[in-house]
């Protein structure tokens, strides 16, 4: 009998058997009985004698079954006998999952079954079962309409919403993906889905490297061509048209999720080819209080390509159980607009911009406050004009600039949410940020809308120059920035400015540590990071800045300076010269220049080629700053030589919380005077705004403690202030590991690098967390051995890594010698002893290589996990391969 | 820590060997009664030397009479040999004095066992003390190790406290095992490093194992039941143990480098070559050696130093101080 309900096979890798039972249902209408499998943990949880606080309701989707949520089942009823996570405080609750009619393990009612009538099955069933008391739903795929449209017909039960990746609408503008259009044609959708497994294999490939025995355990409902025919009814009843039988209940169920005022969360494969992010967004703007989870590397199948259950757990337990946080109070100062400068100088004639070699000009081009007024009014207007609304995407994918400053300034005074990513990422990576953050619409130079048509980046486009129509119309570039402008020139008033709490920003990390995250800024934090820039570095307005430095620089119009972009490739900073600077430096009479750290290096090397009138330009610069990464002293010392009138700063900062603290190189001096062996990288004390706490690290080498600014105390760095960021960009999970809340209402940014505070208030960095290596003597940082071990004769650089299990770690230095060596090698038993008296702390071997890893961005932060895994591996036996 | 505890009439089986010799003199030390069981004289002022083996039954009856604590090192140690002698004594020996030992009413007894009892070929990085496994462990040697170590653990109860104390890589001056090997094969030309000589492995110093076989004895109550591997939790890698031993010793330190599968069949051959030939001397390299000299293994030792709450005494380089010092 291939019709009737039954039981899964037993032995199906993960699936708990106690879980399954047979559910006989009458259906509403009708009077027919039919039966359901269901996994259930109800009963599992009465044995262990615990009340759950609700039950999750999962919902497969096509072609899959309940087999799909086995880990959620498992984890929910672990809670209770694991020790570990507390369940008072996780929760514990009742899951179940359904095999829908026609599908898994249900019966086969010999009818097909339309979106109406499944929401209408899973009703019939839920009131059988008696649920009551809160419910959260979970659906996939198009288990996530089925899902979402019962909960709009139970409001009354539903306390809460979750899907892995799904779709309620489709976008009038967007053709049905590729796979399901093949699967539609009429010849091929009973050949795909009925007669063979093509469709099923298809979507069980979708997951990355599904063992073989899992992936049997998903076609086990589907062995035969009759058991497979709800697959084939699934797909046909996907609505392609208004014309289909389903398009009004898909209809309802998509404008039915707007009035579901419960919290909500999606997580999300981006390597989805049906459900791309496309659908994520519309979700998200259907459900604007809904948290959001990109899994990067996941695709559809997202439920075998990460261990999502730990994480609806811990959201339920969050979002649902406890509420949402009580709103952060109002700030009682609040900075003024980003924009209000522009508004206050519209009539000065004054310069606000020079940009040194703008494109396509010979000689430097200065921009007054009156024309970057007007210019970005007229770009305010035009973009509105254009259909950008308050709360779009712009991704901005143009070098610093003119173009940029008045891009910017115009998207913040509209409202609109400016993504930018740096092309320092790559086209890979820069492409998975704007991929993720799926922009509205996208303003870019000719490279950027090659890439965005070569890639399939979304949004409208817009170009900065004006293109031959025969090319825009190519790329799909709907108005230049000339035609944005002339479509302002209307004198209509712009709208209502954005309110300090709106997102203003988001703008993607480095990517040194793992996939580029976008970090999410409102006005108001934007606001505070320049009220603080200007309070730190006493910049006022008119003051000259050399922008070489592009997120500092930016700010240059709301902060009311002069800023000069110099002469480079702002795309790759070593192309700065000493010349450029200098030419940028006396184009604004500059006081102050913000450099980046890799760019120094070539400013230093080309010093030699500067005139006298340059270097006289440059002995008359206050202050240099250099952000972005820690500079060793004697480098700083060289740049104090160029610059002698200057003071030199190095903030310590990251995207989130771009000023943290600051220090001169006179105060690095004088702290590596007063504690020589500190075991750190003394970053100064905190900025003007800005708290710094530590919490401490563990025996096992976790950030547990209170965060404490008590003296000594080597933990995780963690920062409050009001311009570190809002949030990452659909990244709850990430989000919610960075934060931490103290009991006074402080939220504290985690850094998530080590350091200690020292009795004056100073900041020191001993290495990032996961860096830290967990001995059985106890927790060591790797700055400190680093230093000591650099003290030695010929050793140019070091990092100490940890090799082995975390609590019994083997402390293990990678050398890279003043000479240079050609391959890997261990090191020398004199230099191994040498450097063994230095560290004063047991290491078990030392490594010599030609080169330490470094990031490609910052070219000074050494990749210790990339060494980590190589010592490891040549320590147990493996092949001395370079690094 | 020693001097608390009381003293008691023990005896130390295979004592004539340098960890045994050792171990009597720590048992001395610590002011117990030491008596000794071996082929030829323990050679340890202050010990009752018993000369025998533990494959004689009758023996083994003599020597535990009126005693209270056993710690039981002697076994067949090699590289190559027949099956049946490694049975003889490690297995067939460790159930001998077992029972002798609960016939003559021994509360306390320690089996002096071996890492590779656990040691599947594959690289160890801080491993806790795995079971013993007869079936997987490499080689005669720590096969018949394995069998004798559970046999130990099997007879363990409340009245009869056994402990199994695995050292692994045991050297010191005066070491006839792996650092007369060593240095004889150097002094020949005949050592070679496996591969860059890179992987880290654990040794412990000869009186550091003594200590924590005493440290063991002593700890039986609570200890009981359970093998604890004990190493000087100093890992190096081969190529810097070599040179620390060679130089020690006065000998040039290897330089040749053998990739370690090209070692391994090679040992293989020269194993069932030997097996078929016994000699005067071990093998040049067998399979097993290459393996241990190949691959990593260094083990967790926060479980040992906790049961028996001891540490090791000696450093590794205070340790090479002591081998150059017995060279000169």
């Amino acid at each position: 009998m291939s019709g009737a309900a039954s039981l899964p096979p037993a032995g199906l890798p993960g699936l708990d058997p106690r879980y399954s039972r047979l559910v006989t249902v009458p259906e509403r209408g009708t009077g027919a009985q039919h039966t359901w499998h269901v996994l259930d943990n109800g009963d599992a949880l009465a044995q262990l004698g615990v009340e759950p606080v609700g039950t999750i309701l999962c919902v497969h989707g096509n072609p899959t079954w309940s087999y799909l949520w086995r880990s959620l089942l498992s984890a929910a009823t672990d809670v209770v006998t694991d020790a570990a996570s507390k369940h008072a405080t996780i929760g514990v609750w009742r899951v179940i999952a359904v095999d829908q009619l026609n599908m898994g393990f249900s019966d086969r009612t010999g009818t097909t079954r339309p979106l109406s009538t499944r929401i209408a099955d899973l009703g019939d069933l839920t009131e059988t079962l008696g649920l009551a008391g809160q419910v959260v739903t979970f659906g996939h795929d198009w288990g996530g309409v089925v899902s979402l449209g019962w909960a709009t017909q139970h409001p009354h039960l539903v306390s809460g919403v979750m899907a892995l990746n799904t779709a309620v609408h489709q976008p009038a503008d967007a053709s049905i993906p590729a796979l399901l259009r093949l699967a539609l044609r009429p010849i091929l959708l009973k050949s795909s889905t009925v007669h063979t497994t093509a469709f099923l294999q298809s979507t069980l490939a979708l997951a990355s490297g599904l063992p073989a025995p899992v992936r049997a355990a998903y076609l086990a409902p589907y062995l035969t061509a009759d058991r497979r025919q709800g697959i084939g009814d699934f797909v046909a009843d996907i609505p392609v048209d208004q014309h289909h039988e389903s398009f009004a209940a898909l209809t309802a169920v998509s404008s039915g999720i707007r009035d579901l005022h419960v919290p909500a969360l999606f997580l999300w494969g981006p390597k989805d080819p049906i459900f791309s992010d496309r659908y994520l967004v519309d979700l998200l703007q259907r459900m604007p209080q809904a948290d959001a989870h990109r899994f990067e590397g996941a695709g559809h199948l997202i439920a075998e390509d990460v261990d999502f259950a730990p994480v609806a757990l811990r959201w339920l337990a969050e979002a649902v159980l406890t509420g949402p946080p009580p709103p952060v109070s109002e700030p009682t100062h609040e900075a003024p607009a980003l924009w209000s400068n522009l508004d206050k100088y519209r009539d000065s004639p004054k310069t606000a911009l020079v940009e040194m070699a703008p494109p396509g000009r010979s000689a430097p081009r200065h921009v007054s406050w009156r024309l970057l007024a007007t210019r970005v009014k007229e770009l305010a207007a035009g973009l509105r004009a254009h259909g950008v609304q308050p709360g779009d995407r712009v991704s901005v994918l143009v070098p610093p600039g003119a173009d940029l400053t008045a891009v910017l300034y115009a998207c913040l005074r509209i409202g609109a949410v400016v993504v930018v990513a740096d092309a320092g990422l790559g086209i890979g990576g820069l492409s998975r940020a704007v991929r993720g953050a799926w922009p509205d619409h996208v303003i870019g130079i000719d490279r950027a809308l090659v890439a965005a048509k070569a890639l399939g980046w979304p949004g409208q486009k817009f170009s900065t120059r004006r293109l031959p129509a025969g090319v825009a119309r190519s790329l799909g570039v709907t108005a230049s920035l000339g035609e944005l402008m002339t479509a302002g020139r209307t004198g209509a008033p712009l709208p209502q400015p954005p309110s300090p709490g709106d997102l203003a920003a988001v703008l993607f990390t480095s990517g040194s540590t793992g996939p580029a995250k976008g970090v999410a800024y409102t006005h108001r934090q934007l606001s505070a990071l320049s009220e603080l820039l200007a309070t730190q570095y006493d910049i006022t307005v008119g003051t000259g800045l050399v922008a070489g430095f592009a997120p500092f620089a930016l700010l240059g119009p709301a902060l009311g300076a002069t800023s000069v972009t110099p002469d480079m490739d702002v795309t790759s900073p070593s192309t700065l010269t000493a010349a450029a600077v200098a030419d940028a430096a006396a184009a604004v009479d500059a006081r102050i220049v913000f450099a980046s750290p890799a760019a120094l290096g070539n400013v230093l090397a080309t010093a030699d080629a500067l005139t006298v009138p340059q270097r006289n330009t440059l002995s008359g610069v206050q202050a240099l700053l250099s952000a972005g990464a820690p500079l060793a002293e004697p480098l700083l010392a060289r740049v104090s030589q160029l610059l002698p009138s200057a003071t030199i700063h190095t903030p310590y900062g990251m995207t989130e919380g771009l000023l943290l603290t600051d220090i001169t190189l006179g105060g690095i001096r004088d702290a590596a005077k007063s504690i020589p062996d500190s075991g750190g990288v003394c970053v100064g004390v905190p900025a003007a705004s800005v708290q710094i706490r530590i919490s401490a690290l563990d025996g096992a080498g976790v950030a547990s403690g209170p965060p404490s600014n008590q003296p000594g105390v080597t933990g995780e760095i963690v920062a409050a202030a009001p311009h570190i960021k809002d949030h990452y960009d659909r990244l709850w999970v990430t989000q919610a590991d960075s934060v931490r809340d103290s009991d006074d209402g402080t939220r504290w940014h985690r850094t998530g690098d080590v350091g200690h505070l020292d009795s004056e208030g100073r900041l020191w960095v001993e290495g990032r967390l996961p860096h830290v290596i967990v001995a059985a003597s106890g927790v060591i940082t790797p700055v400190g051995p680093e230093h000591r071990a650099e003290q030695v004769s010929g050793v140019a650089r070091a990092a100490a890594v940890g090799v082995g299990p975390s609590g019994t770690q083997q402390l293990v230095l990678v050398i890279e010698l003043s000479t240079r060596r050609r391959r890997p090698a261990m090191a020398t038993p004199r230099l191994t002893a040498d450097i063994r008296a230095a560290v004063g702390r047991p290491v078990a071997a030392v490594l010599v290589v030609p080169k330490l890893p470094t990031d490609i961005r910052h070219n000074s932060k050494v990749d210790r996990s990339r060494l980590a895994r190589w010592a490891t591996d040549v320590l147990a036996g493996g092949r001395m391969r370079r690094p | 820590m020693t001097m608390s505890e009381t003293p008691m009439k023990v005896l130390v089986t295979g004592a004539s060997g340098s960890l045994g010799q050792a171990v009597v003199a720590g048992l001395i030390a610590a002011g117990h009664e030491v008596r000794t069981l071996q082929r030829r004289s323990s050679a340890v002022a202050g010990a009752e030397d018993f000369i025998g083996t533990v494959t004689d039954a009758e023996d083994l009856t003599t020597a535990t009479a009126g005693r209270e604590a056993v710690v039981h090192l002697a076994a067949k140690v090699s590289m190559a040999g027949a099956l049946a002698e490694f049975e003889a004594v490690n297995v067939g020996g460790t159930a001998g004095i077992l029972a002798a030992a609960r016939a003559a009413g021994v509360t306390r007894f320690v089996q002096v066992s071996s890492p590779s009892v656990a040691h599947s070929g594959t690289s160890i990085m801080g491993a806790g003390t795995l079971p013993a496994d007869p079936k997987r462990a490499r080689g005669a040697y720590a096969r018949t190790k394995a069998q004798g170590e559970l046999l130990a653990l099997a007879s363990d109860t409340s009245d009869f406290r056994v402990v199994a104390v695995r050292p692994h890589l045991v050297w010191g001056p005066g070491d006839t095992q792996l650092i007369a090997r060593i240095v004889e094969r150097a002094r020949r030309g005949r050592l070679p490093l496996l591969n860059s000589g890179a992987c880290l492995i654990d040794t412990t110093y000869r009186d550091n194992a003594a200590s924590a076989i005493v440290a063991a004895l002593h700890r039986a109550d609570t200890a009981h039941g359970h093998a604890y591997v004990v190493s000087n939790g100093e890992p190096r890698t081969v190529a810097e143990l070599m040179d620390g031993i060679c130089r020690a010793a006065g000998v040039t330190p290897p330089r040749w480098r053998v990739p370690a599968a090209v070692a391994r069949a090679a040992g293989g051959a020269v194993e069932a070559l030997w097996s078929m030939r016994p000699g005067e001397d071990e093998p040049p390299m067998t399979r097993f050696l290459a393996e241990q000299l190949s691959t990593a293994h260094w083990f967790d030792q926060r479980r040992t130093r906790e049961a028996l709450q001891w540490s090791p005494a000696v450093s590794i380089d205070e340790g090479l101080h002591r081998l150059a010092a017995s060279y000169r």
